[in-house]
């Protein structure tokens, strides 16, 4: 008969390089950051770098991640995550950067930045959450956001005549980083797949082939008003229908030209 | 044709940025271009959701930049254009701004404050004053009109297309977090039944016809060959800001008829505590005036420097380190016996009517 | 001149706290008096503390935010602690002190994730942190300088009379018997303009909030 005392002992582990002082985190219930942010705390740990990675993060519910992890950690502008890590790899090349951010900070305001260090092939892992809204401003649309998915901006429904295409980010990094560059997409619904890409992309770091990106398509029930079943559709069902999970690009599989 | 966003005078109890809106509305704005950013995001929430009825649109961009820059876009084709931002994002439209001024662009943006420096709170400050008035690489050849409660919010925003489209300077509406969230009174009104006549827009590109014959190109550029042929340009300038500033210099006194022992000078909301402060120390007998410049740029130099000659000491209280103090500062210059500046800064942070009617008793 | 009416009120994110706050200044606007609701925030969407401060005046409103309040509201432990700057002496602290009080996140439960390095201390008394009981009620942070402090049973009521989630109103019921600062009419008419909509969805919950709102009145004798 297991006592009470020993259920409670019974908890899910925690990374190392996770900052037990600042857990609970603040994320909303059901949000993906959490799952996340553990994918990368387990790679830390397994490719034993706690010590070597500098971790950035963004506005926007990124930045509560600040601090999330015994790293040295640094929250910085809207979008100016990539170009700030960036510099500290330009300077201090024997760290493992790597920058954390929601779908604005890549896509939209950190977009040239995003384009301009894949196209450069600047060796830092970018690990980019995508949940389809600007999650802590309150629910605005954002470059992720679905064709005809109601948000604060787009409140009748994206329109993609008004609005534009939602955008395709690891394609596109895919796109434009030379060979050595890891590119990927995972999910929060399969944080084991998720895991194993992020260490694939801080592992290209580490051997300094090049750039690395990972996309993860992540939740937010908070600002998609919806129950947990709904919010796992989404995340399941309607966002790999647009946003195809997988490896896009990885060292050494290049394709002929 | 379009049914009047307002049906008569509306009396109402809504938030700042839902004011904004309404008031962008009834100016006839036609298009507002944005990007989120805390505490003006509903702004845009009640923009979009109002806008299919009227035929207005919205642009949501990639940032600030992008916001004001499109922003430019659309006022030079010839729309009552806007945008609306905060903190960060008015450290980013500086630099369409500075076109803005350099090429006479009448573009017009609602700033709501924000703690800074940086991301630093989504809250409130005054902290943006130096940065709104006078945040790009030029002399600052822009409009900047400081509202203290949401009645002023709804009358400036709809003001604030007229000055800018009558004398082609940028034109700001400098609100804050407080002003954007909280909730107040204020009768909404079309500004024709109050006798107002909107400024018609006018394009610069896009006019009818074929250019180089039916009309002159229209040709803009913002770059200059050598030194003195910018000189020249601003020079024109210079002169068009200084015939403008009598006929849009605002401000509000109480008190200073006299002369007065203390004068308080406060901006924005914080003139609300200032006034009912003032108001108080009055009452109970005290020789105590208040001076508010609601346009604070252009600043209203003379006006002060009449009010503080006449005090024996201000109290200049704001929620930022000295900015507002220093447009105080540089418009009192070379005065006889410039009365001592008492400072009540609060970077970042609100200051009730107790704290001023304090600082004033201690300076008497 | 008479001064404004300076309310604040605080509750977990959740609680109702900006329903009660906007409640309180719509009415007093309905009633043509000068009103000023303005919520304070964070960054966070969800969680921590949630604060409104309500001013009602006859003449106009100063700075919306001020120091210390009239009528000062706690709907859970964190709010006590969270509001008191804004108690002084002619303060009336009004709190709900149900033995079946919704329990607020006790982080030294939660907080308890075993990493690789567990050890015996880490184990949580669980007795000891029970709430409600009287011993969690005397750790209570409650301001011992206010004009009146006084607690209302209202997760109690609401739950045993009601729903639990119409305590804030029970609450808000008290605060306007105890303080006089509204009559019940302009309320309900409030109520009526933000929430009619999903009372014509849902007639009971009309009766389930004017029940509510005159049950808290019940509870209270008034002190101002």
């Amino acid at each position: 008969m297991v006592e009470e005392n020993e259920l409670l002992a019974i908890q899910p582990s925690m990374p190392k390089s996770w900052n037990a002082a600042t857990k609970p985190h603040k994320f909303c219930p059901g949000c993906g950051h959490g799952i996340v942010l553990k994918c990368i705390g387990e790679a830390i740990d397994e490719l034993g770098i706690q010590d070597r990675v500098v971790f950035g993060c963004d506005i926007g519910c990124s930045l509560l991640a600040w601090d999330f992890f015994n790293c040295d950690s640094i929250q910085t502008h809207h979008g100016r995550t990539t170009p700030v890590v960036t510099g500290v790899k330009r300077a201090r090349p024997d760290r493992i950067v790597i920058a954390y951010m929601g779908d604005g900070g890549g896509y939209a305001i950190g977009s040239q930045h995003l384009f301009n260090s894949a196209t450069r092939n600047e060796k830092i892992t970018v690990i980019l959450v995508n949940n389809t809204n600007y999650g802590m401003t309150g629910g605005q649309m954002a470059p992720t956001t679905l064709p005809g998915q109601k948000t604060e901006t787009c409140p009748y429904g994206r329109d993609v005549e008004n609005d534009g295409y939602p955008t395709k980010g690891p394609e596109a990094v895919a796109a434009v980083t030379p060979e050595g560059a890891y590119v990927a997409r995972g999910t929060m619904a399969k944080p084991r797949e998720l895991k194993k890409y992020i260490k694939k992309a801080l592992e290209t770091q580490m051997n300094g082939t090049g750039f690395s990106f990972v996309e993860a398509l992540s939740s937010c029930p908070t600002n998609w008003r919806t129950n947990a079943a709904d919010m796992w559709n989404m995340v399941e069902d309607s966002m790999p229908k647009y946003y195809k999970p997988g490896e896009l690009k990885v060292p050494g599989q290049g394709k002929e030209e | 044709m379009a049914e009047k966003p307002i049906q008569g005078e509306k009396k109402a109890f809504m938030t700042g940025n839902e004011v904004v809106a309404w008031a962008a509305l009834a100016a006839g704005a036609e298009i507002m271009y944005g990007y989120p950013i805390t505490p003006q995001n509903e702004i845009m929430h009640y923009w979009t959701r109002m806008i299919p009825k009227h035929g207005r649109s919205f642009m949501q961009t990639e940032d600030e930049l992008s916001a004001g820059f499109t922003t430019l876009g659309g006022v030079m084709a010839g729309k009552r254009a806007f945008t609306a931002t905060a903190g960060p994002g008015n450290v980013l439209m500086q630099e369409p701004v500075s076109m803005a001024e350099m090429m006479r662009i009448p573009i017009v943006l609602v700033v709501q404050q924000r703690g800074g420096p940086s991301t630093a709170t989504v809250i409130y400050a005054q902290q943006e004053v130096t940065l709104t008035t006078f945040g790009g690489n030029g002399e600052g050849f822009r409009v900047v009109y400081s509202p203290s409660n949401h009645q002023e919010l709804f009358d400036y925003t709809i003001k604030a297309f007229n000055t800018a489209w009558k004398y082609r300077f940028p034109t700001f509406v400098l609100g804050d977090g407080y002003q954007a969230k909280m909730r107040d009174s204020l009768v909404m009104y079309n500004p024709e039944e109050r006798g107002v006549r909107m400024v018609d827009s006018e394009p610069f590109v896009g006019k009818p016809g074929m250019p180089g014959i039916d009309r002159d190109p229209g040709h803009f550029r913002n770059t200059y060959n050598i030194e003195e042929e910018l000189e020249e340009v601003l020079l024109q300038y210079i002169e068009d800001y200084k015939r403008m500033s009598p006929e849009v210099i605002e401000y509000k006194t109480e008190g200073i008829e006299n002369g007065c022992d203390v004068l308080v000078i406060a901006h924005g909301i914080v003139a609300r505590a200032a006034l009912t402060a003032v108001t108080a120390m009055r009452g109970e007998g005290l020789k105590v005036g208040y001076f508010r410049p609601i346009t604070l740029r252009p600043f209203p130099v003379d006006q002060l420097r009449e009010a503080a000659q006449k005090a024996k000491k201000l109290v200049v209280a704001e929620s930022a380190y000295g900015q507002l103090n220093r447009l105080v500062k540089e418009a009192l210059y070379g005065l006889n016996n410039p009365p001592e500046i008492v400072e009540l800064f609060r970077p970042g942070v609100g200051i009730t009517d107790e704290e001023i009617v304090r600082k004033t008793k201690s300076a008497l | 001149m008479a001064k404004p009416i300076k309310i604040a009120l605080a509750g977990e994110g959740g609680q109702g706290v900006q329903l009660v706050a906007e409640l309180l200044a719509e009415a007093a606007h309905q009633e043509g008096k000068e009103a000023i609701y303005i919520p304070n925030f964070g960054v966070e969407q969800r969680g921590g503390v949630s604060i409104a401060y309500v001013q009602i005046a006859d003449e106009y409103i100063g700075a919306p935010r001020f120091k210390e309040g009239d009528i000062v509201v706690a709907l859970s432990d964190r709010a006590i602690t969270r509001v008191q700057p804004h108690v002084g002496p002619d303060t009336v602290f009004v709190y709900d002190n149900s033995e079946l009080n919704t329990p607020g996140p006790r982080d030294e439960l939660i907080g308890q994730q075993f990493n690789h390095h567990q050890t015996d201390s880490m184990l949580i008394d669980i007795e000891a942190n029970r709430v409600g009981t009287e011993e969690h009620q005397g750790k209570l942070d409650l301001p011992k300088n206010a004009k009146k402090v006084i607690g209302i049973a209202a997760t109690e009521v609401a739950k045993n009379e009601m729903t639990p989630r119409v305590f804030n109103m029970v609450i808000l019921g008290a605060v306007l018997k105890a303080t006089g600062v509204m009559e019940l009419e302009p309320i309900q008419k409030a109520l009526e303009k933000k929430i009619g909509s999903k009372f014509e969805r849902n007639p009971e919950l009309r009766d389930l909030n004017y029940k509510a709102l005159s049950r808290g009145m019940e509870l209270v004798d008034r002190v101002l």
